[in-house]
């Protein structure tokens, strides 16, 4: 119904399923792309989730942030496409 | 973490959509803007996980409304918009996400811009703003197919005319009579016309199909915003997940 090029989310999206891994809500983290080096909320980033899995593309350059796949009861994540991710523990109530 | 959440109401929107009133037991006050996943679990032990954007207020009773649209080849959407009923349970993750969030301290200007049923999320920021007497300045930009589709008209039609809620409808494809605008796409001098402009500081946000956020955010930066004031949250095809 949409194009290619439209079918991607925003970070957001992933944040259910992220928080099945993480304490803290990695969607509002700052992440610095390991490609181009653009530092951003997780929550900006593209999000395409009609895949095996959840990937999360820089929303500058394109290119892959992190890749998340469940099989059953084993998570594999990628995230060398991420130089850091940087927290505001401050949240860390929830 | 999932919840158990039973439906306490039923209401339709339009004919497409219909809101679900839960209450969750343990379940912790979301903020404005926030989402959950749906988890349905068939039988047969396949499950499929949507998430759906909390329209209602936050609060501390454990209250979640969604408002659902059918989709035309949903797995999910037909049966929570047609099937479901008062007193069946759902399971339920979240509330989830921290971006897209308006909350109760923040005093600048608030530009809202929704596309279709993405007003949901946007719902849930003027009605907590309504809850908590904040006096941020909205304004909502709602695009939206035509009058009969559009969500809680009643309720915004109240909020202009008693909250100082500013809103603008633009039709994209059937507009009622006399309608200034004729249908069409949201354009430049639509942005120019019924937002904020960029000098007063607002935070935009943005929600809708991934198309229309597209353009939408487009035209919100063209006009001057700066990217970093706009957040979005799109929605549209996330295939299948368990």
């Amino acid at each position: 119904m949409s194009s290619n090029i439209y079918d991607y989310l925003d970070g957001n999206a992933a944040a259910g399923e992220l928080s099945k891994i993480f304490a803290l809500d990695v969607t509002v983290a700052q992440g610095q792309c390991a490609h181009c080096g653009t530092t951003k909320r997780f929550a900006e980033a593209h999000l395409y989730m009609q895949c095996p899995g959840v990937v999360a593309r820089c929303a500058v350059c394109e290119q892959v942030l992190l890749r998340l796949v469940t099989v059953r009861d084993r998570a594999l994540l990628d995230l060398s496409g991420m130089r850091y991710l940087s927290f505001d523990t401050s949240q860390s109530e929830q | 973490m999932w919840y158990v959440g039973e439906v306490i109401a039923l209401h339709d929107e339009t004919a497409t959509a219909r809101t679900i009133s839960l209450e969750v037991a343990a379940w912790t006050a979301h903020v404005a803007g926030q989402h959950v996943d749906v988890r349905l679990t068939a039988p047969d032990g396949y499950s499929a996980v949507r998430s759906y954007s909390i329209a209602s207020a936050p609060n501390s009773e454990g209250r979640v409304d969604l408002t659902v649209e059918r989709l035309p080849n949903g797995e999910v959407s037909p049966y929570l918009s047609q099937e479901l009923a008062v007193g069946d349970r759902l399971e339920l993750r979240g509330p989830i996400g921290g971006w897209f969030v308006w909350r109760t301290h923040q005093t600048e200007p608030i530009q809202l811009v929704a596309g279709g049923s993405g007003i949901v999320p946007l719902m849930s920021m003027i009605r907590s703003r309504k809850a908590a007497g904040s006096a941020a300045p909205f304004r909502l930009l709602y695009s939206v197919r035509k009058p009969a589709a559009v969500f809680y008209s009643d309720e915004l039609q109240a909020l202009t005319e008693n909250e100082g809620l500013s809103l603008t409808y633009a039709y994209t494809r059937d507009a009622p009579k006399d309608w200034p605008r004729p249908p069409g796409r949201i354009d430049t001098t639509l942005i120019t016309n019924a937002t904020w402009p960029s000098n007063l500081g607002p935070t935009c946000y943005v929600c809708g199909p991934t198309s229309f956020v597209e353009i939408a955010a487009s035209l919100l930066i063209a006009s001057g915003h700066r990217p970093e004031r706009i957040r979005t949250e799109r929605f549209g095809p996330t295939g299948d997940r368990k």
